[in-house]
């Protein structure tokens, strides 16, 4: 939707809950500066979620839709998961698919918005959980991918199946027991960032979500890089805190204990050739822009 | 087909079937239906009237497509509604009779719960129509998927007389239905309101 048709009938303004008002008067969309500060100076576009208590996944939803360069024309793409459960309480538009096929709605949906739309940037994002992204919808994943379709996948992985209980997920590290995978898993852990560059993306992240500007900085490229260039891929760590026998406070040091040099999810990134010319196109702009502000700033207070 | 089926008020049980299955069809335009019966649109405006004038608790349900001024008709609508609103919230009788506007700004399902005072949620509507004991209801620019489901609630677990001013082709989940919703049509059923004021008994005094 538009910014511009985000308000509210002017006779029926009075009976709107608070919340809606906030959403149109305290919210950033529009604002091209938005980013993770943000959260808690203006209305989040998450805000009740039904998540566990403590989930990481619950910091990551709040860190990624506050980075969302252009929420009010960005369009979600999840599948069954925890994730889902978080989608119908997000003011960004979203799509529920089918297990797996989230790749390949995302694909059409983009396709069409484009055509839709052809003077407009419109952002489709897809946030699946690493079961709808690394195995049953692998095939979907890699599909995209090879057809450099122009959108971001966000994969947030929490190395097994958490929302039925602990199976053993492809992304799943050797030797883990789970709950319900109790022999322990006998292969390591699918190298999707790997794949994803030999698949043809552009930019691909493997992180933890224990760095709010961090993660804004890597969801930005994502997006900026897919608009222009090919697909990226984001593979964040959101520790089932449930399923690997930790507390409600405990996530955030689970991230940064796994995000150490030595550990699976020590920060890396890849940037093609493309993308590596996009981006410091974009950084000279956004120099240039603070430079501006800088300036006029400088004006005003000697006119003042 | 024919049927005996009639959309009345419930509660008719936990999951009521769908009017649709039970034979009722839709109304063609220049019409309405009450109870599941075809009727020309002006009929179905005045019952509608009769409806909110006798209800202990009138209450119109403005949905998205009206709360949201995302286009000049959704914008005329909403100013209509509110004249309807006010239009009878003038005619009833303020010692027995309160009519209430209560929105559904939209579809998401909230957690933990909803304020039942402040809104209406389509997948529970019946929290908000037990706690302010509402017993005539109207949608009006509720997307038709979720006014189905949100009536079928309605009509499965309360008493709720339900009214449907649809901009398609109306609702047979509902016990009266006009279609092809106008903000003219709007204010033609307030019109009706006014014109029935004094004629219509207000509600007994503890009849609910």
């Amino acid at each position: 939707m538009s910014k511009e048709r985000i308000k509210i009938a002017e006779e029926l303004y009075d009976i709107m809950p608070a919340e809606y008002q906030d959403l149109v008067k305290r919210a950033t969309y529009g604002n091209e500066q938005r980013g993770w500060k943000d959260i808690g100076n203006a209305k989040e576009l998450i805000e009740e979620h039904s998540l566990c208590a403590g989930c990481p996944e619950s910091m990551a939803f709040r860190y990624i839709l506050a980075s969302l360069p252009n929420p009010e024309d960005t369009v979600m793409v999840g599948s069954t998961g925890c994730t889902s459960l978080v989608f119908p309480h997000v003011a960004v538009h979203n799509i529920h698919s089918l297990f797996g096929n989230q790749n390949a709605v995302a694909s059409g949906l983009k396709r069409a918005l484009t055509v839709r739309f052809p003077d407009r940037h419109k952002d489709v994002v897809v946030l699946a959980g690493d079961g709808a992204t690394v195995d049953i919808g692998l095939d979907m994943t890699l599909q995209a991918w090879f057809r450099q379709e122009k959108f971001t996948t966000i994969c947030f992985d929490n190395e097994l199946y958490a929302n039925t209980g602990g199976q053993e997920s492809g992304l799943m590290q050797k030797g883990f027991v789970a709950k319900m995978a109790p022999v322990g898993k006998t292969f390591e852990k699918v190298r999707l960032p790997e794949i994803a560059r030999e698949s043809g993306c552009h930019y691909i992240v493997n992180c933890t979500v224990s760095k709010p500007n961090l993660i804004e900085k890597v969801i930005k490229n994502a997006i900026y890089i897919a608009r222009e260039i090919g697909p990226t891929y984001l593979q964040l760590y959101t520790p089932c805190i449930l399923e690997i026998g930790k507390n409600s406070m405990e996530g955030l040091q689970e991230m940064r204990d796994s995000e150490k040099p030595t550990e699976r999810f020590a920060y890396k990134e890849y940037v093609s050739e493309p993308a590596k010319e996009l981006l410091a196109e974009l950084a000279a702009k956004e120099k240039e822009r603070k430079a501006e502000v800088k300036r006029q700033l400088a004006s005003t207070t000697v006119t003042v | 087909m024919t049927t005996s089926y009639r959309v009345m008020p419930g509660p008719e049980h936990f999951l009521p079937p769908s009017a649709a299955s039970m034979g009722i069809r839709l109304p063609d335009p220049g019409q309405g239906h009450i109870h599941g019966s075809i009727v020309p649109e002006e009929e179905a405006l005045e019952e509608a009237a009769r409806q909110f004038l006798s209800a202990r608790v009138p209450t119109i349900f403005p949905g998205p497509l009206v709360l949201w001024a995302w286009n000049d008709k959704a914008a005329k609508k909403a100013k209509a509604i509110r004249h309807l609103y006010e239009t009878i919230k003038e005619c009833v009788d303020s010692s027995c009779q309160q009519a209430m506007l209560i929105p559904m700004p939209d579809y998401r399902p909230k957690y933990p719960k909803i304020n039942p005072e402040i809104e209406i949620n389509p997948n529970h509507p019946n929290l908000t129509i037990w706690h302010n004991k509402i017993d005539a209801c109207m949608f009006v620019g509720v997307h038709c998927h979720q006014a189905n489901l949100s009536l079928k609630i309605i009509r499965g677990g309360t008493s709720c007389y339900t009214i449907a001013m649809c901009a398609q082709a109306g609702h047979e989940d509902a016990m009266l239905s006009v279609r092809d919703a106008t903000a003219d049509k709007i204010i033609r059923l307030a019109d009706w309101v006014k014109k029935l004021k004094g004629s219509v008994a207000p509600p007994a005094e503890h009849s609910a």
